[in-house]
């Protein structure tokens, strides 16, 4: 009897890894072959697809597209365009969003919660529908440089930045989770006369760690990843960022393999990034829905 | 504090949306030497304008029916109303969108704008499907998930791994499985089929470009919700399930009585995200078919932007813009309605 129930408990576990490692497979496979062709020359790389070669690395395998992508366009500047845009993005998201949560929970003011329920508002007006009408505004915004006073942010790095540091789901993440944090700690810092600055640096922020982690992941992924505004707001290619420099691939002699190395050149350090610090990645969006 | 914030919002989200409302009633451009007019609600009438026409089929002298070659009856040309006819002043300028016959007259179903209108209603079509598939399908694999098995974190972390790929990169890869000629999809089903599956162009045929941009969207999201199905599993304390055990109920039954019933507030969420997301349908689109073959992949959003900024056409893209906001904000009303906590 129990040698039965055992072999029927393996499998049981049998069935499910396939079932599980089915599935995985469908999430991989389209990875696994950018990956495999970016190292392969565009016949054979056509060819390839017509058996589990595809998802192979076989037959002439080299770096030659990696070499020739870089030829074709400034993918350097390109990646170096999306650092500079996500980081600064990304910090100044953290910085912004968190220092105006923290006036909403612990601060008391004039118009405090009619405000915060605006921007909570703002949660259901898809960007899509802001894009038109802040191109036009982009177009005729001032900026004090360099070169004194001019108007029109087109072709900027502020273009693609500025916009996107005040967000409203960071902020609603900052403050659901401050209201959570122990309140005698502030009113303990304000009886000891520490001013609300030194309360948000000192005692808040240290507090801060996991959900500081969870807007950054967020703000991270949808930054390095858009695509619509930059491709409005940037014609020129000194601040083009990676997803915008795809063009360049599909103008003259469209070259397969050199595609698969440049998709491969910007999306597999992300995937890396994903993989070490998987957990935080998962958490950060779990936690998104937990209220709602 | 909250200064810099409130700031920035007001100038970068409420300021864009007060002026696509205003911007709609006007004839702006990007660049334009003539300042920009008020014309009241013509964007939306040339958008959105539709009429219809019963026509009788044409009866030659005897009053017998006209016939053409295969035996159908004939219609008069739609020309002679939709081009300044002074007797339909509303319908100068339409389009035949589609018709449909009732005994023996014909009714055309006549649209200002018919592009726009297959937009809408392809947009629409993308949501209807993608929301129930894309919540269900996550729903699937949290369950799946949410075993206690050895290396279970591999998996989900594998399930997840499409949302951190840009949805860029996605529809490129993705356009190597339908390619029509060495695609990935096609060697397949002539593997499975024995070689007699005959090879589909599946971004470039009219019936299968939506359907095969659905298949893709859904790929790419589903972790999301997966994640977020599973934190709500997580929320249902353990005892319940202890008690059904106890109880003996059925997988089914565990599931009914004890799962669904705690997952109501992540279900209404997930589908609010996902409905609000997908009638933003934009870079596949761009990426896969710009709106084709014969506008079958058209959407509310790539409409907006091949006005606002393809052609400049500021007013028209703000009209569409204000259009969709209006279809998602009644939507989710919809929603909100249909999932209200019952008392």
């Amino acid at each position: 009897m129990a040698m039965i129930s055992g072999d029927t408990h393996r499998l049981r576990l049998i069935v499910r890894y396939t079932i599980l490692g089915l599935i995985a497979v469908m999430f991989v496979f389209p990875l696994v072959f950018m990956i495999v062709s970016s190292f392969k020359p565009d016949l054979q790389l056509l060819t390839d697809t017509g058996s589990l070669r595809a998802f192979l690395p076989v037959g002439d395998i080299s770096v030659n597209n990696y070499l020739a992508a870089f030829r074709r366009a400034p993918v350097g500047l390109f990646i170096f365009n999306s650092v500079v845009v996500t980081g600064v993005t990304v910090v100044l998201s953290l910085l912004v969003c968190s220092a105006a949560a923290f006036a909403f929970v612990f601060v008391e003011w004039r118009g405090r919660d009619l405000i915060l329920t605006i921007i909570l508002a703002t949660l259901i007006v898809p960007f899509e529908t802001i894009a038109i009408p802040l191109l036009l505004l982009a177009s005729k915004l001032p900026w004090i440089g360099a070169e004194g006073l001019t108007f029109g942010w087109l072709n900027s790095y502020r273009v693609q930045i500025v916009p996107f540091v005040a967000d409203g789901l960071a902020i609603f993440l900052f403050v659901q989770y401050f209201k959570d944090l122990p309140g005698e700690l502030i009113e303990a810092a304000r009886v000891e006369g520490a001013s609300w600055g030194q309360i948000y640096r000192k005692v808040v922020m240290p507090l801060a760690g996991p959900v500081l982690a969870t807007v950054a992941i967020l703000k991270f992924l949808a930054m390095y990843n858009q695509y619509l505004w930059p491709l409005m707001v940037v014609q020129e290619e000194t601040y083009r960022p990676v997803m915008v420099g795809l063009q360049y691939f599909f103008q003259l002699n469209r070259a397969w393999g050199e595609i698969m190395a440049y998709l491969s050149l910007i999306t597999v350090p992300v995937l890396v990034f994903y993989l070490v610090l998987q957990r935080a990645f998962i958490a950060s969006i779990a936690s998104t829905g937990v209220k709602g | 504090m909250a200064g810099p914030a409130i700031f920035l919002i007001a100038l970068f989200v409420i300021v864009p949306f007060i002026f696509a409302i205003g911007l709609s009633f006007t004839n702006q451009r990007l660049v334009s030497p003539n300042p920009a007019q008020f014309v009241g609600v013509d964007n939306y009438q040339q958008l959105l304008g539709v009429a219809t026409l019963t026509l009788d089929p044409v009866r030659d002298a005897a009053g017998a029916l006209v016939r053409d070659e295969a035996g159908a009856a004939t219609y008069p040309a739609l020309r002679g109303y939709t081009r300044k006819n002074p007797d339909y002043p509303g319908l100068d300028g339409m389009r035949e969108w589609f018709s449909f016959t009732l005994g023996e007259a014909r009714t055309f179903v006549l649209a200002k704008d018919v592009v726009f209108m297959t937009a809408i209603l392809n947009t629409v079509v993308f949501v209807l499907i993608v929301a129930p598939a894309q919540g269900g399908l996550a729903l699937l694999l949290a369950l799946l998930i949410n075993q206690k098995l050895r290396g279970i974190n591999l998996f989900r972390a594998i399930y997840f791994m499409p949302v951190v790929v840009s949805i860029v990169v996605v529809s490129l890869l993705w356009r190597f499985i339908y390619d029509g000629n060495s695609g990935l999809l096609n060697n397949l089903l002539a593997f499975l089929s024995f070689g007699t599956f005959r090879p589909v162009d599946w971004l470039g045929t009219k019936e299968t470009a939506l359907g095969a941009i659905i298949v893709m969207s859904i790929w790419q999201a589903v972790g999301f919700h997966m994640v977020i199905w599973l934190s709500g599993l997580q929320t249902i304390s353990p005892t319940l399930y202890e008690a059904s055990a106890i109880e003996g109920a059925s997988k089914w039954q565990t599931f009914r009585y004890v799962t669904w019933p705690g997952l109501r507030n992540t279900a209404v969420l997930i589908l609010i995200v996902i409905t609000m997301q997908a009638f933003g349908l934009f870079s596949q689109i761009d990426v896969m078919t710009r709106g084709g073959p014969l506008d079958s992949t058209q959407t509310i959003v790539f409409q907006a932007v091949q006005r606002g900024y393809g052609k400049q056409d500021i007013s028209g893209g703000s009209t569409i813009s204000v259009i969709l906001f209006a279809i998602v904000l009644s939507i989710s009303l919809i929603q909100r309605w249909l999932t209200r906590e019952k008392r």
